[in-house]
């Protein structure tokens, strides 16, 4: 028998349909058709697509906050049923609770988890503190910016060490130069805690720059697996967009995402 | 993106040379405004209530008056502590039920399905007309009052709360969710905060309809309380004596009003900084 790895992820033969009403009649929508693609320990893969291609149906599902209708998911050997602290995600909007601090809103996490005193205490400093937030752990979510209240959801995600990061679109609400200096941050972070990470965006750059690998996803199903040669750790992000390396994945990718346009013109 | 273009992004940083010295915004705070206010609807009551017939109306002067003599003979306070007795007997209750109760109806669709019409209906109920059977049931004494009180009150508390949870962001439950929370959790940790300032509209609004059930009550049961002065002056014709009672009452509940106001931003010092409003 295979020893189960940490931080595995596998989705073999995901489908979700969702019954809607369109116009007054109830009717089946198929978000996702058969999804295949396994995850290794400590890579970053990002899912890319057009809205409304499913990419973060699939991560919902990974998360345990919808069912797959039929398929199997796995993580780190075990199949996911529901939520569970072997998965941290972390939200589009980053989904503070507003009534907390920056370090309650971490420390909720970990006392869901079970933990109590001081050691609840310590653990959320220091996530706090692996985000660059430790002065700001007493204010609450309107007294931060964008970007600090998404480091604060990363920091949140994080401190129940999960295996598996899964992250929403979380920089796409965030002005550029924010988005930039959070990318930067989240590779060094995933460095240090050798987090596996599942990160959908509509973002062609983003993708690229944090992935080892590519899902580029098209109406419901896995049209590509890009492999992105760029070397890790990948050092400044701003130099790395100037290289030619960077602009050919950047290519590929973006070929893969109007390749139903080329079929179209037929 | 080139350097250059990074550089101009950088903040100016250059030192303000001759800034205006500060200017400190004054304006009227709220409470002076609301003073005058009063001070002047009291005053042109004055001006023209003389004119009125004293049967007819009354004037704030001849009010203050009897409001002297009521409070001397100590009539007064022996009443308003019987009616805020089953008043506030009636309001707690209303607050103890009706809250957990829309929690719980806003959460599930079941008993919103099973209960939530008859919420609604009980609502818009002419509680009046409903009063003497109440009377049948638990007699002309205290117990009947409170209960006048709670039946008012409760209603507008459920409903408020219901709304409210029903406001409260899905991706909220999701963050429970996504970190295992129970459901009684997910109720207590981020339903109920997210809500409380739904609750504490209707707890609000229920002070006005407690008052009124109040009155009520002590009108068609046993004549007591502040109810008990109002129909005893309007039956001997001294409107002025009538008014006593009323405007005690109104006052009260204007009191508990900014007192729920007050506990509102103690336990959820957050909301006012989210809507940016000063409550001053």
């Amino acid at each position: 028998m295979i020893e189960p790895i940490s931080g595995q992820v596998s989705m073999t033969d995901v489908s979700k349909s969702f019954t809607l009403k369109i116009d007054g009649k109830l009717q089946n929508v198929q978000a996702l058709k058969s999804i295949n693609f396994d995850v290794k320990q400590s890579e970053i893969v990002t899912l890319i697509g057009p809205s409304g291609c499913g990419k973060t149906t699939a991560l919902r599902i990974l998360m345990g906050l919808e069912t797959a209708t039929r398929g199997l998911v796995t993580v780190g050997g075990k199949v996911v049923n529901g939520c569970g602290y072997d998965r941290g995600l972390v939200f589009q909007h980053a989904e503070l609770l507003p009534w907390l601090t920056a370090a309650q809103n971490v420390m909720f996490g970990l006392e869901m988890k079970g933990m109590r005193g001081a050691e609840l205490k310590d653990t959320a400093m220091r996530y706090l503190e692996l985000v660059g937030l430790q002065d700001a752990a007493n204010r609450r979510p309107y007294q931060l910016s964008g970007g600090m209240k998404q480091r604060v959801g990363i920091a949140r995600a994080l401190a129940i060490d999960p295996q598996v990061l899964l992250m929403d679109e979380p920089f796409g609400a965030l002005d550029a130069q924010t988005r930039e200096s959070l990318q930067g941050e989240l590779l060094e972070i995933q460095a240090r805690t050798k987090k596996t990470i599942i990160f959908v965006t509509h973002d062609l750059d983003e993708a690229v720059l944090l992935a080892d690998r590519i899902i580029v996803m098209r109406a419901g199903s896995v049209q590509e697996i890009i492999e992105v040669p760029l070397p890790r750790p990948r050092g400044d992000l701003g130099a790395l967009r100037g290289t030619a390396l960077f602009a050919e994945s950047r290519y590929r990718v973006w070929k893969a995402l109007h390749a139903d346009q080329a079929e179209a013109v037929h | 993106m080139s350097k250059a273009q990074a550089m101009t992004h950088t903040p100016a940083s250059s030192a303000p040379i001759d800034e205006p010295p500060l200017r400190l915004k004054r304006e009227m705070p709220k409470w002076a405004i609301t003073c005058m206010s009063v001070g002047f609807v009291i005053l042109a009551w004055e001006v023209f209530g003389h004119d009125i017939n004293p049967v007819f109306g009354s004037y704030p002067s001849a009010i203050a008056v009897a409001f002297w003599e009521l409070l001397k003979s100590g009539l007064l306070l022996s009443a308003l502590a019987q009616s805020m007795k089953a008043f506030l007997l009636g309001y707690a209750l209303a607050v103890l039920v009706g809250v957990p109760l829309g929690l719980v109806i806003g959460r599930s669709r079941v008993l919103e399905a099973a209960i939530g019409i008859f919420i609604t209906g009980a609502y818009a109920m002419p509680l009046v007309a409903l009063v003497p059977l109440l009377v049948l049931w638990m007699g002309l004494g205290f117990a009947v009052k409170a209960c006048i009180v709670f039946l008012m009150a409760v209603f507008p508390i459920v409903i408020n709360t219901w709304l409210g949870v029903r406001a409260v962001p899905k991706t909220l439950i999701e963050v429970g969710k996504s970190f295992v929370a129970s459901d009684f959790t997910i109720l207590r940790r981020i339903v109920l905060p997210a809500t409380i300032p739904y609750i504490m509209a209707g707890i609000k609004l229920a002070v006005g309809r407690g008052v009124v059930a109040m009155v009520i009550a002590e009108f068609f049961t046993a004549i007591s309380g502040l109810g008990a002065i109002i129909i005893n002056a309007a039956n001997s014709f001294d409107t002025a004596r009538m008014f006593v009672p009323v405007i005690v009452l109104m006052v009260l509940a204007t009191g508990l009003n900014s007192f729920v106001g007050f506990v509102e931003r103690k336990v959820a010092p957050w909301q006012s900084e989210l809507s940016g409003r000063d409550e001053g």
